[in-house]
């Protein structure tokens, strides 16, 4: 049998909702040439063939939140070459991470009857915190474009083309008129890395930072401004808590209004 | 074969065994027992990693809910941020105008087209034609896959025209939406929903041909039923053995229980302890008289019996409901009206509020109360795939006898292709599948 050339692509699921491995299979229109170039070894998702690894490209999805997952993505990084994370749980925590500022078996009793049934580690974190990564691809969820791009630089062998600046920016590019400055509704599109094409402006909202921080954001400069024009710490707390909200900066930002205001 | 699926063969025991169950939304195995030629013991493991959902909901904001919620699942995100804001609108008294019914029951019918061509061809075709993917599949069948691929891409433009983005869309928020479309750009999809209609067709007609397994359990179809309307987004709860309750009810007559080999909830009949079943099935088995006309004409053609209970027939429905959907999309599309206000405006106050919607998957159940400042005290949620773990059990116990003779990795196999039939969304049901089987 002759060998086959082509790179081994690896998916792996670990604390999430399927939606960031899903953008592959939502490729639509490039997904069989995808598949040309790429040799699809393990995604249990679309496939009951798996090939062993060791693998050329992981795509981890999820955050760590159990024990055996925390030994499970050692494994995962041993058998690649390069690993990386999509998407907001792997990249931050996920909207999961609430329950680090919670008290765990206080969460566990809510939910569950036999709360000794339950092994979960007390904090939700992202893949980084546990073995070193790659490359790194945002979003709640990412945009399947980024993902093409970012696989196709690694068959090319060269680095990725991804944008680095703002919300804000998208929005300007869009035409979309601030929401912030036109309508006072509060939106971390300032402080927020670009690549969902500034959605949510576009639908009359503010951005709720799916992306996570942008490099370098000046959350204390967005907060005080907001707090200016009457938008309460508490419900800024909140907003900065989403789906990247155990990203460093978006972190920090919210636990020093919370000792403002608790 | 599935990766650490192992079989073994001894004198007093043989074990088959699923770790992790592929082509389901989410992680899972299952575990089976046999004793002397008896099935004793059947378990769907389920291993995704809790998230705590209805934990970390409290202390948010009500319009934060429908944003949240769609995380628990990257296939069904609009089921959940339906279920979600009808619930809320109950616990503050707000009913939004017809024409957002309308556009609510639009972006229904846009996930249910992803989801359900996804299911058919990407994930449930491949066991009836014997291809481990439809990736595989695609070498032999291009014409299926390209016809799947455009099907599915065409409810995902829906999906992003009306919420932003295809997966966990911006637009839907208590009381309507922050944004509606404008007419004109309803229409321009209305070439690529008639393609879709009579794609959807030629996939009833499909699927019909695929040979089936003789399997029908006596099941218990539960589903939500309207006077009008084939089920989406209301409103109350009917059963094949006679429920008929409001959704304020659901929690007295369904109940939920927490078993140890699962971080899911299994649910199960109150009064009689038994398994229910929820999902396209029973949907179309309790509601088949309200299928849009084509959709209906489609499914009378395909020869099969209605109401039907074989499960592995699951997949001609969910063909049925893609139908369906892109019918109801188009009127609802030829009919739209841009509403004067795209939400309705309210005040908030304190209350209490549950809804029962159709997730592809079957009914999602969600109940919240919140203070008067508009935050969440306390939240419930019941997915679809919680609600059938027990069924898909009872399934297995009956199904592992007929083909005992049969070697591990065609056991293996027939049990994950009967599993399949309930699309399970463990990620969905928070609470992950692997198959073991031991035999003694």
């Amino acid at each position: 049998m002759t060998s086959d050339a082509r790179p081994k692509l690896a998916v792996y699921k670990f604390a999430s909702c399927d939606g960031c491995q899903l953008a592959l299979l939502s490729l639509e229109d490039e997904l069989l040439s995808l598949v040309s170039e790429v040799n699809v070894a393990y995604f249990l998702e679309a496939s009951s063939a798996t090939l062993e690894g060791p693998y050329d490209v992981a795509l981890v999805e999820g955050s760590v939140t159990t024990p055996h997952d925390a030994e499970r993505i050692q494994a995962v990084r041993k058998d690649a070459k390069y690993l990386i994370t999509i998407g907001a749980c792997a990249t931050a925590g996920g909207i999961q991470a609430l329950k680090n500022w919670k008290d765990l078996d206080e969460f566990i009793r809510a939910i569950y009857a036999t709360p000794a049934y339950i092994h979960s580690l007390k904090d939700s974190t992202p893949i980084s915190s546990h073995v070193p990564v790659d490359f790194q691809l945002n979003g709640c969820p990412i945009n399947k474009y980024q993902l093409l791009e970012v696989i196709t630089a690694l068959v090319q062998g060269r680095a990725p083309h991804l944008p680095s600046h703002s919300v804000c920016m998208e929005c300007k590019r869009r035409g979309t008129v601030c929401v912030t400055v036109a309508q006072g509704i509060p939106c971390l599109g300032p402080l927020t890395h670009a690549g969902c094409g500034a959605i949510c402006p576009a639908y009359n909202r503010g951005c709720y930072g799916c992306f996570g921080p942008m490099e370098n954001p000046n959350p204390d400069s967005l907060a005080g401004h907001l707090q200016k024009v009457g938008v309460p710490p508490g419900e800024l707390v909140r907003l900065l808590r989403g789906f990247t909200g155990y990203a460093e900066a978006f972190r920090s930002a919210s636990e020093k209004l919370e000792k403002v205001a608790p | 074969m599935t990766q650490g699926n192992t079989g073994s063969a001894g004198l007093s025991q043989r074990t088959v065994k699923v770790d992790y169950l592929s082509r389901v939304e989410g992680e899972g195995g299952l575990y089976v027992r046999v004793e002397r030629g008896q099935v004793r013991e059947v378990k769907v493991d389920i291993f995704e990693p809790p998230r705590f959902f209805e934990a970390f909901l409290r202390g948010r904001h009500f319009q934060e809910v429908p944003d949240i919620t769609a995380r628990i699942c990257g296939i069904c995100p609009v089921a959940y941020q339906m279920s979600s804001v009808h619930a809320l609108e109950a616990a503050l008294g707000v009913t939004p105008g017809p024409e957002i019914r309308q556009l609510r029951r639009l972006l229904y019918c846009a996930e249910w087209i992803e989801s359900h061509a996804l299911h058919i061809y990407l994930l449930q075709a491949p066991d009836f034609l014997g291809y481990d993917s439809a990736i595989a599949m695609a070498a032999d069948h291009p014409r299926e896959v390209e016809r799947a691929l455009r099907l599915k891409k065409i409810g995902n433009d829906l999906l992003a025209l009306l919420g932003g983005r295809a997966t966990h869309p911006v637009s839907v928020c208590v009381g309507g939406f922050y944004k509606v479309p404008r007419r004109k750009e309803l229409e321009a999809l209305r070439a690529d929903l008639e393609w879709g209609l009579e794609a959807a067709l030629e996939t009833v007609r499909f699927v019909a041909g695929l040979s089936f397994p003789d399997f029908a359990p006596d099941y218990e179809f539960v589903s939500v039923s309207h006077p009008d309307e084939y089920p989406m987004n209301e409103r109350k709860i009917v059963s094949s053995a006679g429920v008929d309750i409001e959704p304020t009810e659901f929690e007295r007559v369904f109940l939920e229980e927490h078993i140890e080999h699962s971080t899911a909830l299994h649910s199960k009949r109150a009064d009689t302890g038994t398994s229910y079943f929820v999902g396209p099935l029973a949907r179309i088995n309790l509601n088949f008289e309200k299928l849009f006309p084509r959709a209906k004409e489609a499914a009378r053609a395909t020869g099969i019996a209605w109401p039907c209970e074989n499960p592995f027939m699951g997949i001609v429905v969910r063909a049925v409901e893609l139908v369906h959907a892109y019918e109801e999309a188009l009127a609802i599309i030829a009919s739209y009206r841009e509403p004067a206000r795209s939400r309705a405006e309210f005040k908030v106050r304190a209350g209490e509020g549950c809804a029962a919607t159709e997730a592809p998957r079957g009914v999602l159940y969600h109940r919240y109360r919140i203070n008067d400042q508009g935050l969440v005290e306390f939240a419930k949620i019941v997915p679809p795939t919680a609600q059938n773990y027990r069924r898909m059990e009872d399934d297995l116990r009956l199904f592992l006898p007929g083909i005992l003779e049969r070697t591990d990795p065609e056991i293996t196999r027939a049990c994950e292709n009967l599993i399949r039939n309930y699309d399970p969304c463990i990620s969905c049901s928070t609470h992950f599948l692997k198959l073991k089987l031991d035999r003694e």
